[in-house]
């Protein structure tokens, strides 16, 4: 027990402290904190951080539970399969995905070639380099996270309430809808949570995959230390992002087990 | 009903595979440039790869930061989740959720506060150092694995040794040890292919002198879509397949030493 928390003491409690402490009291003081956060640029980095991050949450949502149903009622071979079409992508490098997905899109890229020799399409269409492409690739990345979490809650409904339920004369909808919705609402919440947790602080692909418009917070952060070594920018910004994080966390850590997180 | 589900599923199977499966076809594509279905088949791209000093230099990088990473990630995490699951502790979930933190807190901020530590240490460019920032990442991986693993050593067999007379430091080594080596295995193998992959801590703390892989893909990238880059994805691409595979067949083991047990 020791020795790990002795390593995440140096490795990783020590730097964000000292970096917190040193670029937030340097010189300047508290007024320059405050003009940061109102800036132009952070405010919009904000919001088009949420609007993100929510359109992936639902993409994801949407995307996921239906594989989640699936594999939660199937055995075998087919259980199987699906479950290594998911475990295949959620351990490759996220750059290695990102490219993938570069090569798939871009102007001269594997759809548009194919759309446009298949006389579909006449100019190639714009699917990367703008929000399009962010949400494809991020909920690509964050797919399998809430495949994951949806299908450790639904594989413990119990079935006998399905059956009850039909028993009783509700029809194929009305047992989807009124009862294993409801029962597997947890698994959503979490899923969302920890899918939307992930989300804001994405920085690979949104910044390889993005437009120049489309600037989320980390690499707002990540573009003053690297381009302009503002660091108390940075600073203030890693503060505000960490701190919505572990709220949020919080929150996670509420509901779910966290033996669950990363479906080990 | 259950058609469109299933035919939904599959069509998700196949949009999930198919990034990963062009990336790995077009790296063995003759032509000059990205072209799906390719031509005309050749090792040409794996040839650069290979044949280029820094690129080689990159995959020797990230080999090195990955072994030291998983040594020091496995080692750490084998104690605390022993002590987690046999220790008498207060607050257990507590404790887990705050070793599970590198994971949520996002990797920019954790990168930029570790290079503006290193940079003042002059550790920016240390293989040992960086390795020992990729650890921090990989330990909630290690420890939800061993977690998993130590959970179904039986303690009675921890137990019979200790009131033979075995010593702590045997009884980890002679008996603990050996019944938890397939999780321990399966865990050294995830916190490598954890470092391996890693880009934003390595993106800020290798500086020039140590680029791993993911870097060089990254530097690449800013410049053009170069089939060489196809070339070492399917190389990482491989080398996580091996993993997952290495990690089924150890869960057979598992399963068939505990079914032999009982």
């Amino acid at each position: 027990m020791l020795p790990a928390f002795a390593m995440l003491a140096f490795v990783f409690v020590l730097p964000l402290a000292w970096f917190f402490t040193q670029a937030l009291f340097a010189e300047g003081g508290i007024q320059q904190i405050a003009s940061v956060i109102a800036s132009r640029a952070v405010l919009q980095a904000i919001l088009a951080t949420n609007w993100i991050s929510l359109l992936v949450t639902a993409c994801v949502l949407l995307a996921g539970y239906p594989i989640a149903y699936y594999l939660a009622n199937r055995r075998g071979l087919r259980f199987t399969l699906v479950v290594f079409c998911i475990i295949v992508p959620y351990f490759t490098s996220i750059i290695v995905r990102t490219y993938s997905w570069m090569v798939l899109l871009g102007r001269a890229g594997v759809i548009n070639r194919l759309l446009q020799s298949a006389g579909l399409i006449e100019a190639p269409l714009p699917l990367l380099y703008n929000k399009l492409g962010i949400v494809i690739g991020m909920t690509y990345v964050l797919l399998p996270y809430m495949v994951l979490t949806l299908f450790a809650t639904m594989k413990s409904i119990d079935r006998n309430l399905l059956l009850a339920a039909s028993g009783l004369g509700a029809g194929g909808f009305a047992v989807f809808w009124r009862v294993y919705l409801p029962l597997s609402r947890h698994g959503i919440l979490s899923g969302a949570l920890i899918v939307f947790i992930l989300s804001i602080g994405f920085f690979i692909t949104p910044a390889l995959m993005g437009g120049p418009s489309d600037v989320m917070v980390a690499m707002l952060i990540e573009r003053s230390v690297e381009i302009t070594l503002d660091w108390k920018s940075a600073a203030v910004m890693s503060l505000f992002l960490l701190a919505v994080t572990l709220v949020l966390y919080a929150v996670y850590y509420r509901i779910t087990d966290l033996r669950r997180l990363m479906g080990a | 009903m259950q058609r469109i589900l299933a035919g939904y599923v599959t069509a998700m199977c196949l949009l999930l595979m198919a990034p990963i499966v062009i990336v790995v076809i077009l790296a063995f594509s003759g032509a000059g440039y990205l072209q799906f279905p390719p031509t005309a088949l050749s090792l040409r791209w794996f040839a650069r790869f290979l044949g280029d000093d820094q690129w080689r230099a990159a995959l020797w990088y990230s080999l090195v930061i990955g072994a030291i990473a998983c040594t020091i990630a496995t080692t750490i995490g084998f104690f605390a989740a022993y002590a987690l699951v046999r220790r008498p502790i207060a607050a257990k979930k507590l404790l887990l959720s705050l070793l599970l933190l590198p994971v949520i807190v996002p990797t920019v901020i954790t990168a930029i506060a570790m290079y503006f530590l290193s940079a003042r240490l002059g550790l920016v460019g240390n293989v040992l150092w960086i390795g020992c920032c990729h650890a921090v990442v990989a330990l909630p991986v290690v420890l939800l694995i061993l977690l998993a693993t130590l959970q179904g050593v039986d303690v009675n067999l921890e137990r019979a040794a200790l009131s033979l007379g075995s010593s702590r430091l045997r009884l980890f080594l002679r008996v603990v040890v050996p019944l938890a080596a397939p999780g321990i295995i399966s865990a050294a193998l995830f916190a490598f292919l954890a470092s391996f992959d890693e880009l934003i801590i390595s993106l800020f703390l290798t500086g020039i002198r140590a680029q791993t892989l993911p870097v060089r893909i990254w530097n690449s990238l800013h410049m053009q879509i170069e089939p060489t880059i196809a070339a070492v994805s399917a190389v990482l691409i491989g080398i996580t397949g091996l993993v997952l595979l290495l990690d089924a067949s150890l869960r057979r083991w598992r399963a068939a030493r505990t079914g032999a047990g009982t």
